[in-house]
């Protein structure tokens, strides 16, 4: 299980990329691929939704389950992963690649964690 | 009385044993005394099976089963082949559950994959769904699909059949959602009405092919004013005319329902009917019911399975779009093996003997004393008379064993052939039209 | 085996009707430009096809199916002599109503049969289905409420060991769902009822028995409460079989009903439909019922009237039973629970241990935590006995669930052979696990990839791919 250091993650298994244009993609971790199996479908949000800290901006389905993704930030989506719609097992090969949403216009964020304190976190999970 | 219950009284006895239990009742402790019965329930007793039979037999024949129908309005007398019944009718198909057990349910999972061809190859549409509980219904989740945040009013034309309207409309009081009619000209979706009522509120247009009337709508322009205001378009479809006209995929329609009632299946008074549904590849995850789809096993040979399950109630809860899981499934066999027998030249034949009967009705009628009330509209297999005395008219057909066309407001009558009527029972139907008219 | 799109040839077909009597007219308006692929194959090919697909079919027929909350009994041959008299099957739904006294008096004596049982005052018979009844059941309190001008009443709620219908039907009538916990024990908990049971509480959503095969035996507190708090009472019929000519739910506070034709009472599932799901009430949500003409019907839930022929196949299995055979069957659905909790409970956990009702659900936790095998596969080894699987992973409060109702239509010897295949399956498990993961072997196909399925689906036959 990899832990990539520059991400930052929430207690909700989430990672999210800030980056320096004031922009950030947000993905489910490896850890969270794994619990979850394979995934086969993500629902995703529209371009221009807004999108709430602490709360669900899609949800992704294995077989027999779906899961609600919380958003580790707060803002407004500027373009969502097409791909993810035709080839959902990247969710699952390659986590930290398969961002879900890119978010703009952050105005606030959850708790996050950095690398080293997430893997702390998934031990006592 | 007849019992279906095995078990002998001294079986009973050892069972109960077996429980550490003396009687029947000491399975009862949780129920509260206050709530158990104590008296037994006001039902007549029970009946030996020829008993049974005789009472069944005789409730049917206080039924009229007329051997000349002219009347449709949703519900149509169709030619059903004696194969129908024979392939249909094998015990496993009709006592098996839902197939969620796919090793074991190839069977019923492979009818509703066809069934699911079917309906796509009829409605030129790219998915299908394993069926709703009827056409009505089907229309009503069709809506429940196209709804969105800033858009959930719907919009049906006044040409759609009454009943579908109304089930349309208590689902929508369910989501509260706004429901509003499109006024007709001459019959048919008046176009110029349409264009000034599609606001950006708006999320679907339902219209139906051939419409309540008989009368056929321009699903062309239709589907480009919905399209234009950024709605979508459902077609509620007869699936005996998907034989001939263009159907909902060719004039770009977002969503195909229709009731899959002539497919096979009788009237049986209402029901059970068959709602089939179909969409785009874009839509396909918004279908609401069951879907099957085809796979491999462990040992590459091919399976089908219910598959997109986590669209549905027991996985997705309040979430789910619909809450449907039963549905029609052997309905939906019997289509398909209606589909079957009958294959696209017959199904060509059904439509096209619908329609030139009913037109050699319409023409004959007329001449009879009732003219069109929708002469200059194209029609399929059912048109609107003028019919100032329905009562006797009705009264006079019967008493030769006719059902008449479906009496509606104003004066009018919903007239219906199919390819079960005879020239000699039409002449015969119009003769004694003249002679009511006549009077 | 082959798909019926794959055999025949074109050109090839029968032809049902003859010559047409009449001159041919053409439509002129828009016409289908695409060909219409249906199946061009002969008679006995299509006999053939769905002969073979009845053999791999598992039906009620077949073997024994103690499928919890689905209530699989036998469906009397009588109920479908009945269904197909022509004098039932051809009748048009538009009839004058002097034309068709004989449907119409099915329906009545079933209603009234019915709402003896339910302890209802008013049924309707328009709902296709068991979660159809429980939509147009939440709309009648929908309306009711609105007709009272009781606004504000927008939740319902629901216990979380219910059916996904029961929150996804009260999302459809536009109601937020509260989720109630169980306690322990596998009933309501009460204090958490209490605390929910506010004044924008429109009505709970109970199933009782309970789907832990359990009845509550606190239910007339629980409906105390609910009615305190100004909601009403929905009953689940899922379970109805338990208890019906024991005790009613019109006995117990619920105001309104759904119950499931073809669970209850003996109409075939078909596969996975027709059903039926009547709904009953109080006489004061009577004028609400959908089908009728008052000014408060909340309309209609379908075209006409209903599953009339599976309504026919209830009335004559009621018909047959009678006053003495409804506690009866009731009773022995019970008895034959117990007695098969009984014999396997020391090998099987059961989640909740005690005297059951129709139903009980073993948790195979322990089981899967020692050997690997999971509920998953103890059920798949059971179709390489011709048994067909309890339900899995229901209710979702208990782990590693299975959930076994024998019905009372089995013989004890049915129970025997199903509880000495169980207990070789649990010797095989410790013996060797690893064997267990992919069983079937003897069905038709074994395991299929459900996840290709789902990230790739074909949902239709591909005709061009096919060169078709």
């Amino acid at each position: 299980m990899t832990f990539p250091k520059n991400l930052m993650y929430t207690k909700t298994h989430e990672w999210v990329l800030l980056n320096d244009d004031g922009t950030a993609l947000v993905g489910i971790t490896d850890y969270a691929q794994d619990q979850l199996g394979d995934l086969v479908f993500v629902n995703l949000p529209e371009p221009g939704d807004t999108v709430t800290a602490g709360e669900s901006f899609a949800d992704v389905e294995s077989v027999k389950a779906v899961s609600d993704v919380l958003s580790p930030v707060t803002g407004e989506v500027a373009e969502i992963n097409e791909v993810l719609a035709d080839e959902p097992q990247r969710m699952n090969q390659e986590p930290y690649e398969s961002w879900f949403i890119k978010v703009r216009e952050i105005t606030d964020r959850a708790e996050l964690m950095d690398a080293d304190a997430y893997q702390a976190f998934v031990a006592t999970c | 009385m007849a019992t279906y219950v095995p078990a002998a009284r001294e079986e009973e006895q050892a069972m109960l044993e077996a429980c550490g239990l003396h009687q029947l009742d000491d399975l009862y402790g949780d129920v509260p005394a206050s709530v158990r019965l104590t008296t037994p329930l006001n039902l007549p007793e029970g009946m030996a099976e020829m008993s049974v039979r005789r009472e069944m037999e005789r409730l049917a024949g206080q039924n009229t089963v007329f051997p000349h129908v002219f009347r449709g309005a949703g519900a149509y007398r169709h030619m059903i082949p004696a194969i129908v019944e024979t392939a249909a009718g094998h015990e496993a198909f009709r006592t098996a559950y839902t197939p969620y057990q796919a090793e074991i349910s190839q069977g019923v999972l492979q009818s509703i994959f066809e069934f699911q061809t079917d309906i796509c190859e009829l409605t030129g549409m790219e998915a299908a769904n394993a069926s709703v509980y009827d056409g009505a219904c089907a229309a009503a989740e069709a809506c429940e699909m196209c709804r969105e945040r800033k858009r959930s009013r719907i919009l049906v034309s006044e040409s759609v059949d009454p009943k579908v309207l109304s089930v349309i409309r208590t689902y929508a009081f369910g989501r509260d959602v706004q429901v509003d009619l499109v006024p007709l000209s001459g019959g048919v979706t008046d176009p110029e009405a349409l264009s000034a009522l599609v606001t950006e509120d708006v999320s679907c247009l339902v219209v139906q092919q051939p419409n309540f009337f008989g009368c056929l709508e321009d699903l062309d322009k239709l589907t480009a004013q919905a399209h234009a205001g950024g709605a979508k378009m459902i077609v509620h479809f007869n699936p005996i005319a998907l034989a001939l006209l263009k159907t909902p995929g060719e004039c770009g329609a977002d969503i195909a329902v229709g009731e899959g009632q002539p497919l096979g299946i009788p009237l049986s008074w209402g029901g059970p009917y068959l709602g089939f549904m179909a969409t785009t590849a874009k839509l396909m995850r918004r279908l609401p019911g069951r879907i099957v789809g085809e796979t491999a096993d462990e040992q590459g040979r091919r399976a089908f399975v219910l598959t997109l399950q986590a669209r549905e109630q027991h996985i997705r809860r309040e979430k789910a779009s619909s809450n449907i899981c039963s549905n029609e499934a052997l309905c939906a066999l019997r289509a398909a093996a209606y589909l079957a027998a009958m294959g696209p030249k017959g199904l060509r034949e059904v439509a096209v003997q619908c329609a030139s009967k009913a037109h050699y009705l319409q023409k004959a009628l007329e001449e009879a004393g009732l003219p069109p009330v929708f002469p200059e509209r194209e029609f399929f297999h059912e048109f609107v008379t003028h019919c100032p005395d329905a009562g006797r008219l009705l009264s006079a057909l019967r008493r030769e064993g006719i059902l008449g066309g479906l009496p509606l407001s104003g004066n009018r009558m919903l007239w219906c052939a199919t390819e079960m009527n005879t020239r000699e029972e039409m002449d015969r139907a119009a003769a004694i039209v003249r002679e009511v008219t006549k009077q | 085996m082959k798909l019926i799109f794959e055999q025949g040839h074109p050109g090839r077909g029968t032809d049902y009707l003859g010559p047409c009597d009449v001159p041919m007219v053409s439509i002129h308006g828009a016409l289908r430009e695409k060909p219409l692929r249906l199946p061009e194959v002969s008679e006995i090919e299509v006999d053939r096809h769905y002969s073979q697909l009845a053999r791999r079919t598992h039906g009620v027929n077949d073997g024994f199916y103690p499928l919890g909350s689905c209530t699989m009994k036998y469906n009397p041959a009588i109920n479908e002599y009945a269904a197909s008299l022509p004098g039932f099957t051809q009748v048009h739904p538009l009839q004058e109503a002097d034309t068709a006294q004989g449907c119409r008096e099915v329906c009545e004596r079933l209603k009234a049969m019915l709402c003896e049982i339910t302890g209802m005052d008013a049924m309707t018979l328009q709902p296709a289905a068991g979660a159809h009844g429980e939509f147009t059941g939440l709309l009648l309190i929908k309306a009711y409420h609105r007709a009272m001008g009781h606004t504000g009443r927008t939740k319902i709620l629901v216990p979380d060991s219910a059916h996904g219908t029961n929150p996804a039907s009260a999302s459809m009538a536009g109601f937020e769902v509260v989720s109630i916990a169980s306690d322990e024990n596998g009933f309501v908990d009460l204090g958490a009822l209490k605390a929910a049971a506010k004044e924008d509480v429109a009505g709970l959503m109970l199933t009782n028995p309970n789907t832990v095969g359990l009845f509550d035996p606190q239910i007339l507190e629980i409906t105390r409460i609910v009615h305190e708090a100004g909601g009403l009472n929905y009953y689940d019929g899922a379970n109805l079989n338990a208890v019906m000519g024991v005790a009613r739910p019109g006995d117990m506070g619920f105001d309104v009903v759904h119950l499931n034709l073809h669970k209850t009472f003996s109409t075939p599932h078909g596969g996975g439909g027709p059903g039926s799901g009547p709904n009953g009430c109080k006489q004061f949500l009577a004028p609400f019922l959908p089908g009728q003409d008052t000014p408060e019907s909340i309309g209609n839930v379908r075209s006409f009237g209903g599953n009339f022929l599976v309504a026919v196949r209830a009335l004559t299995y009621l018909m047959t039973i009678g006053r003495e055979g409804v506690p009866q069957a009731a009773k022995h659905a019970v008895l034959n629970a117990n007695y098969m909790r009984v014999k396997l409970s020391d090998l099987f956990p059961m989640a909740y241990d005690r005297i059951c009702m129709h139903e009980f659900v073993m948790s195979l936790e322990k089981l899967k935590e020692e050997t690997g095998v999971s509920a998953l596969d103890v059920a798949k080894a059971m179709l390489d006995h011709g048994i067909h699987p309890p339900t899995m992973y229901f209710p979702l409060i208990v782990h590693e669930a299975l959930m076994v109702e024998p019905t009372e239509t089995e013989t004890r010897e049915t129970l025997d052979e199903a509880v000495r295949v169980l207990r070789e399956i649990w010797e095989k498990a410790q013996q060797d696990p690893s064997s267990m993961h992919h069983l079937p072997e003897t069905t038709p196909v074994c395991r299929p990839d459900e996840v290709a399925a789902a990230r790739n689906p074909r949902i239709r036959y591909d005709f061009e791919a096919m060169g078709r």
